[in-house]
């Protein structure tokens, strides 16, 4: 039922992406992201993928791409990173907001300026409010899995929204591992031919993409909002069924990870995750209560599985690898709004970590859990965020 | 146009149906019934956002018989191609793919959109419907505004004749790109206008008609008016009428009888500040010298039917 | 009425509104002038002249007295009236 191979993450995606069938590729070249669309290109030009490869000025043009061939009843594809996805924002917004289905491979990178190449989720997490879903991949092997399931719940009728599988720019796209890929027989039994509720249709004439007014403008949004908490069943019922075929089980909306009678559980998305799972697995063996909640899928934001996982415990220190500039991390903030008034909620701790790249290594994840232990709020008993890492001595 | 095929015409199913919201005598409006009829039904429209967007999709009532979509406004082409690369991917080959933009989408936020399209070479028929200005939020100036033009944002005034650029030559910079049909048309010549998309559509790959769709709200005229303001653009050598093929020139609309641009000028309050002034015959120079370089005074070449087609000279 | 997945409306919908409340003038027809030629449909921006056995009729539910009508027929058949509200 499948076979294993060493790939680099991208190929692993690459591989994902063509077993999927799409209809419509299209994308603009950034690192990290290039290899995954150069991979694809090689597999269409060799004719393993019978997909139109559109190949365009402009990330804004790749995903209206995408939105084009999603109206027109195509499955559809793209990727990109940093600089890229916010130039794709306002296109984002609108394919929500048209309830087109597609699949993006979000490739982490941080955002211009300084200009870098370096990896944080700065420019996912900036699209976190336009309606798309967002899985975030600790691994190759889950980017692979991740993508599979990420078309399925894309184009489930009461889903129907664009879908985005996050993953850390090169420490998961371009290094190695082994991979396990699924039969196409496999992934086509599991994942039909996209059958769109609606599709631009000569016999059928609809008009897609109105003007509308205060009148009806709320119910839109609303409806967004209720397919993004609705999509959470689809989503574990679309994860079971995956982890059924491949035999893998990474958690649903969350990976809970030795939290049982954790004293400090620690969150992060990404392949940070595989470090922290270190220091848990270390601290533990020293007697210390310690444990992680992976967030696999962002948005729609999963507190009632974050909430089963961190009962009990007395902080939840966030990593997170974003900050929204004049306040803190994206995460912390949502992880605040569903605690806050709830008896028995722990205390967040909010750090910000990993940004532009700067490494998060197994002291600095002591050093986030030695302060939660100890507590370093303020007097008003607010906690500051904690730049995990940070170089105060070049500041000027 | 004979009687007979005028009633026939006229019989068809109309794929653009009454209780759209543009503004009496709207040119645009004009065109895009116009521009269906040449097309038949089997087309999928994108259009980008702008007076036609939005006088054509309150939500809930549309005038469109034919699939519509409306995105964003720079997007406009590359929506397009996300439909055409469907279509081809689906093997739907008989229904083709319109683009309907005004001058903003086209001109000027959607143009790298639209360099990227013509550069691939997608099979879509980009119809910018031109009408010189950002009609939809009340007359701004855009790269297809004509020169000494009154806008909002260029307002004439004791510093300032309005617009004070050319209009942007995008059929040349289209053609440039080495696609198969490139033609200029206007409202006022229907038969011309609908003939040019006919043939359009006898290629594949990426084609662009431009055509001149007056507005009588924000031009400045008296709604009865807007093909003769259209005419006389079109006779004064403001707006000229051809069509490439392959890089070519292979027709051009012929001035039977040539007027002054100030005839054309002295119709549209965006051009009254301008009458008694000198710079008038800066205008009338520009008129001339479109006249020249596309050849447009004289008999048109024996068989050429774009003198036949279009609305009766007055 | 409830609202539609996407916001996606039927084609020809907006028949049900009715656009000839704009009219501040109203095109007559004379059918003793007209020959049938076809240009008041053909210049209608609103598609409100249809052709039908009698010979060619406005449509007042949508027309919105634009007069281009008026002005581009060849026969000068048609007058513009003011419209009594």
């Amino acid at each position: 039922m499948s076979r294993t191979q060493v790939l680099e993450g991208s190929e692993a995606v690459a591989w994902a992406v063509r077993a999927c069938r799409p209809h419509v590729i299209s994308a603009f070249p950034i690192s990290p992201q290039t290899h995954i669309v150069e991979q694809l290109a090689r597999m269409v030009a060799d004719g393993e993928l019978d997909a139109q490869y559109v190949r365009v000025e402009s990330e804004f043009s790749a995903a209206s791409v995408v939105s084009g061939a999603s109206a027109a009843g195509s499955r559809a594809y793209t990727a990109s990173s940093s600089q890229g996805l916010l130039l794709m924002t306002e296109v984002l917004y609108a394919s929500a907001g048209l309830r087109l289905p597609f699949v993006i491979t979000g490739v982490n990178r941080a955002v211009s300026a300084p200009i870098t190449i370096q990896v944080d989720h700065q420019d996912t997490i900036s699209l976190r409010d336009c309606g798309v879903l967002q899985f975030y991949a600790e691994s190759a092997q889950e980017a692979y899995d991740l993508h599979l399931a990420a078309f399925k719940i894309a184009e489930a009728p009461d889903v129907l929204l664009p879908v985005m599988v996050c993953m850390d720019g090169w420490i998961l796209t371009h290094s190695y591992e082994p991979v396990s890929l699924l039969e196409q027989e496999v992934v086509d039994r599991f994942l039909p031919q996209f059958r769109p509720v609606h599709f631009l249709d000569v016999n059928h004439p609809k008009t897609w993409g109105s003007y509308a007014e205060e009148d009806v403008l709320m119910e839109f949004r609303y409806s967004i909002q209720r397919a993004m908490e609705g999509a959470k069943t689809r989503i574990r019922e679309v994860f079971t069924q995956l982890g059924e075929l491949t035999g893998r089980d990474q958690g649903g909306l969350v990976e809970a990870y030795r939290t049982e009678g954790a004293e400090v559980v620690l969150m992060a998305m990404g392949s940070v995750a595989g470090t922290i799972k270190e220091v848990v697995d270390a601290l533990r063996e020293e007697g210390q209560k310690v444990g992680l909640v992976r967030i696999r899928c962002y948005r729609p934001f999963p507190h009632e599985e974050i909430w089963s996982a961190v009962r009990g415990a007395k902080v939840v220190a966030v990593l997170d690898a974003n900050v929204s500039m004049g306040s803190e991390g994206a995460v912390s903030m949502d992880l605040k709004a569903k605690f806050y008034g709830r008896p028995g909620a722990p205390k967040v701790f909010p750090c910000i970590a990993g940004l532009g790249g700067r490494e998060v290594a197994p002291e600095v994840v002591r050093e986030i859990i030695r302060r939660a232990l100890e507590g370093d709020e303020a007097e008003d008993g607010s906690w500051q965020p904690y730049w995990a890492g940070l170089r105060p001595e070049i500041l000027p | 146009m004979g009687k007979k095929r005028k009633r026939d015409a006229a019989a068809e199913e109309e794929l653009f149906v009454s209780g759209h919201r543009a503004c009496p005598g709207c040119g645009m409006a004009l065109a895009v019934r116009h521009i269906l009829r040449a097309t038949g039904k089997d087309v999928i429209v994108v259009t980008p956002t702008g007076c036609l967007e939005t006088f054509t999709s309150p939500y809930g009532y549309s005038p469109w018989r034919v699939p519509w979509i409306h995105h964003l406004f720079e997007n406009g082409p590359s929506v397009a191609s996300g439909v055409a690369a469907a279509l081809k991917a689906q093997k739907r080959d008989h229904i083709r793919v319109l683009a309907i933009g005004g001058d903003g989408g086209t001109f000027d936020i959607g143009f790298g959109a639209l360099s990227g399209m013509l550069e691939r070479g997608d099979d879509v028929l980009y119809i910018c419907v031109d009408n010189g200005a950002y009609m939809n939020t009340g007359g701004q100036r855009s790269g297809a505004t004509p020169l000494y033009a009154a806008t909002t944002t260029d307002p004439p005034g004791r510093r300032s004749l309005g617009k004070r650029e050319r209009k942007k030559d995008l059929p040349a910079i289209v053609a440039a790109h080495g696609v198969p049909y490139v033609a200029t048309a206007s409202v006022a010549y229907l038969g011309d206008l609908r003939r040019k998309v006919r043939r359009a559509m006898a290629f594949r790959g990426s084609r662009y008609i431009q055509i001149d769709t007056p507005c009588p709200s924000v031009w400045g005229f008296p709604s009865h008016l807007t093909l003769e303001v259209g005419r006389l653009g079109v006779k004064c050598g403001l707006i000229p009428l051809y069509e490439m093929e392959n890089g070519q020139i292979v027709s051009v609309k012929r001035i039977k009888r040539k007027v002054p641009v100030t005839e054309y000028l002295r119709l549209q309050r965006r051009f009254h500040h301008l009458l008694d002034r000198d710079e008038l015959k800066r205008l009338q120079e520009f008129a001339d010298d479109t006249i020249r370089r596309y050849g447009l005074l004289g008999p048109s070449e024996k068989g050429g039917s774009h003198d036949r087609e279009g609305g009766p000279e007055r | 009425m409830k609202i539609t997945i996407g916001a996606v409306v039927e084609g020809g919908s907006s028949l049900q509104y009715r656009t000839g409340s704009w009219r501040l003038e109203r095109p007559i027809l004379d059918h003793d002038a007209c020959k049938d030629c076809g240009r008041c449909e053909e210049v209608c921006p609103d598609s409100a002249v249809h052709w039908e056995e009698a010979g060619f009729r406005i449509d007042y539910d949508y027309c919105k007295g634009c007069g281009l009508c008026a002005y581009e027929c060849p026969e000068e058949a048609i007058q513009m009236i003011p419209e009594e509200k």
